[in-house]
């Protein structure tokens, strides 16, 4: 990165937040043994370590945290007198949520056991990618609803280190920014939609 | 029914649209919304000047005697630029309740001053135990002598931060959650015993949360007869809610007009991504999911005027026809403009996190389903 020709541009994305930049490279030199394998190979290298990208995108038992997360908020707010997870529908909702969750867990396993069987599992990383980021995108959304008007709150505005002074509960801090945040999820790593179209072509052959 | 407009109304609908064309682009949008205050006060007394401000008023107050569909036209134009000044908190929620529920002194005291632009006010209902419910009011209000102190804290109160007044609802009687035993007060912010703390909200506009302290509240402060505020606070949330969802329509548009252009323009694999029709299949569905709310919207402003059960059953039928669009509409104006539509240097981000806002303001699309069933 301190190659000359290497220049960095920030880019602030929606939740308020630094993660992502422009990286911009002017002529640049790299020595011949900076070259990762062969020439011209690079899209299979690529393709390889997407593979294992997508996979680890899954991501579920961040999944499974958040999901506890949004089982404390659910009790710990009040819905027409009485905690949220007793609210019929509420609870049904994250009851679904839940189920999913489990479904995708299984069926990595499936995947993990047919690997360790020598089993090449092939497209099922974009299976994973679409099914982890919507059920991720979804217990956002729930967490959101469930904190109520703190929703509103814009927390990176409100200044580095200062905690402790945050308006609302404690749980609802990163709610909405954790919901904004996560809509990425469903764009990077190949968007969903490329993923739909990978599973078509390489596993029902369409 | 007749969903045209009057050549008055088509005119009020220009006149905005020309005025925030010129005015209110988004580079003047951010600069308002990254100033000190947050909002522009110039801006409001431009709005007065032009006679936004009077739409819902009768004559007789300096108002324009218009109503419900003239304040649908000024949001939905105020959604398409995202406009942050408090027209719903100052006229249409404390304007409507001095309109319906106040007494004869207090319109003549008031409204000319909402109508001129010169206060600007916040309506502090929200208490985080009530959630979306108006009638749970922890908040007391004791006698004292011919008037009242106020006891209690009040949370997420939209633009308090740039109000000069309060209408605060507080419980004179009864248990948290009993519908009645409500009333409403007028409380000036900077009177003593009002500890205010402001934040910025997620969608560029300004809460607070207010602790009240013993606030002294005289006879002549309080709106429409104690223990009955209710009925008034329902009815003014709900033309509120019209005027959110005509708001949110606004914004809708816009962001299915931006998404379309932007997959019109941006190319990959050597096809303008417009070509998917996988792409093509999810814009129309966000054309179907507007064109449905703009509906909704315009029932629940007609039926704004109806017995309170047609009312209520419509308005809460908008802000969930509303609020599903708004949840689609958004998130798939971001995805379609992929990495860009995360980035805050696109319009697209703006628009999606005013209308997760609006999903929340006065209750969630499943809060409204509830309602909708409990009255339907």
């Amino acid at each position: 990165m301190r190659s000359p020709g290497v220049s960095v541009r920030p880019i602030i994305t929606i939740d308020g937040v630094h993660e992502v930049n422009d990286v911009f490279l002017d002529d640049v030199r790299v020595p011949l043994e900076n070259r990762i394998g062969e020439e011209n190979r690079g899209w299979d290298y690529a393709k390889f370590l997407l593979g294992h990208e997508r996979t680890s995108m899954a991501g579920t038992a961040r999944s499974r945290r958040r999901l506890e997360q949004l089982k404390l908020i659910a009790a710990n707010e009040v819905s027409s007198g009485c905690p949220l997870i007793e609210d019929d529908a509420f609870a049904r909702q994250v009851a679904r949520i839940e189920i999913e969750l489990t479904a995708l867990e299984i069926t990595e396993l499936r995947a993990l056991s047919a690997a360790s069987r020598g089993e090449q599992s092939g497209a099922q990383a974009s299976l994973f990618k679409i099914k982890s980021t919507e059920i991720q995108q979804h217990l956002t959304e729930l967490a959101l609803e469930a904190v109520g008007n703190y929703a509103l709150v814009n927390r990176p505005t409100l200044g580095h280190g200062n905690n402790h002074s945050l308006p609302g509960p404690e749980y609802s801090h990163l709610v909405t920014e954790d919901y904004l945040n996560t809509r990425k999820k469903s764009i990077y790593g190949g968007s969903n939609e490329i993923q739909r179209n990978i599973i078509a072509r390489t596993i029902l052959d369409l | 029914m007749d969903f045209s407009f009057s050549d008055e109304q088509v005119l009020l609908r220009d006149t905005i649209r020309k005025y925030l064309a010129a005015e209110y682009d988004s580079v003047a949008r951010k600069r308002i919304v990254a100033s000190s205050e947050g909002y522009s006060r110039e801006t409001w007394k431009q709005f007065a000047q032009l006679g936004f401000l009077a739409a819902p008023f009768a004559e007789e107050y300096g108002g324009i005697g218009g109503g419900a569909i003239e304040t649908m036209i000024i949001m939905e134009e105020y959604g398409r630029r995202l406009v942050v000044e408090p027209f719903i908190e100052t006229v249409v929620l404390a304007g409507g309740l001095l309109r319906d529920l106040g007494f004869e002194d207090q319109r003549r005291a008031f409204l000319p001053r909402i109508i001129d632009g010169s206060d600007v006010w916040a309506l502090a209902w929200a208490e985080t135990q009530g959630r979306h419910d108006l009638h749970d009011v922890a908040l007391r209000a004791e006698r004292d002598g011919d008037g009242h102190r106020l006891n209690g804290c009040k949370q997420v109160v939209v633009g308090a931060p740039w109000a000069d007044r309060l209408i605060v609802s507080a419980r004179t009687a009864g248990e948290r959650r009993d519908r009645r035993g409500i009333s409403l007060f007028i409380v000036d912010k900077s009177q003593s015993g009002v500890d205010c703390r402001s934040y910025a909200t997620v969608d560029g506009r300004r809460a607070a949360d207010i602790a009240f302290d013993s606030v002294a509240v005289g006879p002549e402060g309080r709106i429409g007869l104690e223990g009955d505020g209710l009925a008034g606070l329902e009815r003014a949330v709900d033309h509120a809610i019209a005027a959110l969802c005509a708001e949110a329509v606004g914004a809708m548009d816009e962001l299915n007009r931006t998404t379309r252009d932007y997959a019109r323009l941006r190319k990959q694999f050597g096809v303008p991504v417009a070509k998917f029709q996988v792409l093509q299949h999810r814009m129309v569905d966000m054309f179907i999911a507007y064109e449905q709310a703009l509906s909704m919207t315009y029932l629940a402003t007609l039926r704004l005027t109806d017995e309170v059960r047609e009312r209520a059953k419509a308005v809460s039928s908008a802000k969930v026809q509303v609020g599903e669009a708004a949840k689609f509409i958004g998130q798939q104006a971001v995805q379609i403009h992929g990495g860009m539509g995360m980035s805050d240097e696109l319009e697209v981000g703006r628009y999606f996190k005013r209308l997760t806002a609006i999903n929340v303001q006065f209750g969630t699309p499943d809060h409204h389903l509830g309602r909708y069933l409990q009255v339907a």
